[in-house]
């Protein structure tokens, strides 16, 4: 079986989706007798869903109308 | 009337480039706001000028939104390059140990938690994630907010920084780590660790 720092190492790359089916087995095969990697798994999921749950942000309106005049510009040319 | 349709033809790619630039320009503000913080609007009206430049070389339509995010990380990437002036490659043993999973755990920084890591997810705001993700240097940060904040596949990232996929593979999980370590330093220099930081 893998060790914990091997299994840790995966985590990302298993939850992407983008280990080979091998390496997915092991990491899946350490994950059903270790309680902390499941710990590890769980955490690098909330992770993920925070890192995407930060992706917006409003322009602020003088930065927006300089952007749209700039393209106001554009459309004149 | 070969002139008419060469006019009108130019009018409605004028319009179409409108069309897509206006509606991604949110879309692009946040992106560039992560790549390269206070620089974002440049590098923005950057993107707008070179994207109107090529807007021919445009195929597919349905492609626009990708094709308008290339240009502006490429731009991004220019603006980075010009403010770190070194590439800075991190060694992957520097930080391939630490594990934020491990280090809340370890330091217990609200001890009377029931959900002790998401209490410490839930300290930081938009502002400060951002402020983390610019601590990083652009080789890693750059794939780590298209993969991980805007849904890019790391293959279309590589692409657009003309870089092999490996590259980019291995960057994002010196990213993912650096990105962990970063978290903890920033949340302990800025009291998100005191009981009732939020």
């Amino acid at each position: 079986m893998i060790s914990c720092s091997e299994a840790t190492r995966r985590l990302w790359e298993y939850l992407d989706g983008t280990l080979g089916e091998a390496d997915r087995g092991e990491v899946e095969e350490h994950l059903d007798l270790c309680r902390r990697c499941c710990g590890e798994l769980e955490f690098a999921e909330e992770l993920r869903g925070f890192l995407a749950g930060s992706a917006k942000e409003e322009i602020p309106d003088d930065v927006s109308k300089r952007l749209h005049a700039t393209l106001d510009e554009l459309e004149e040319r | 009337m070969a002139g008419r349709t060469a006019e009108r033809s130019a009018g409605e790619r004028t319009d179409s480039f409108q069309r897509l630039a206006r509606e991604q320009l949110p879309r692009l503000y946040a992106i560039a706001r992560r790549l390269v913080g206070d620089e974002a609007e440049d590098a923005v009206q950057d993107c707008l000028l070179k994207a109107f430049e090529r807007f021919h070389q445009l195929v597919d339509p349905e492609a626009g939104p990708a094709w308008l995010t290339r240009i502006l990380v490429n731009c991004c990437h220019d603006h980075g390059r010009s403010r770190e002036r070194r590439p800075a490659e991190v060694e992957l043993d520097t930080v391939e140990d630490f594990s934020l999973y491990r280090k809340i755990a370890l330091e217990d920084p609200f001890p009377y938690s029931d959900s002790l890591h998401l209490d410490f997810l839930g300290g930081f705001g938009t502002e400060d994630v951002r402020a983390v993700l610019l601590r990083l240097p652009g080789l890693y940060r750059i794939p780590l907010v298209l993969v991980y904040m805007y849904g890019f596949a790391a293959r279309e990232v590589a692409k657009m920084l003309d870089d092999p996929l490996g590259t980019i593979l291995s960057r994002l999980h010196r990213g993912r780590k650096l990105f962990e370590r970063e978290m903890w330093s920033y949340a302990e220099e800025n009291g998100l660790l005191e009981k009732g930081a939020r």
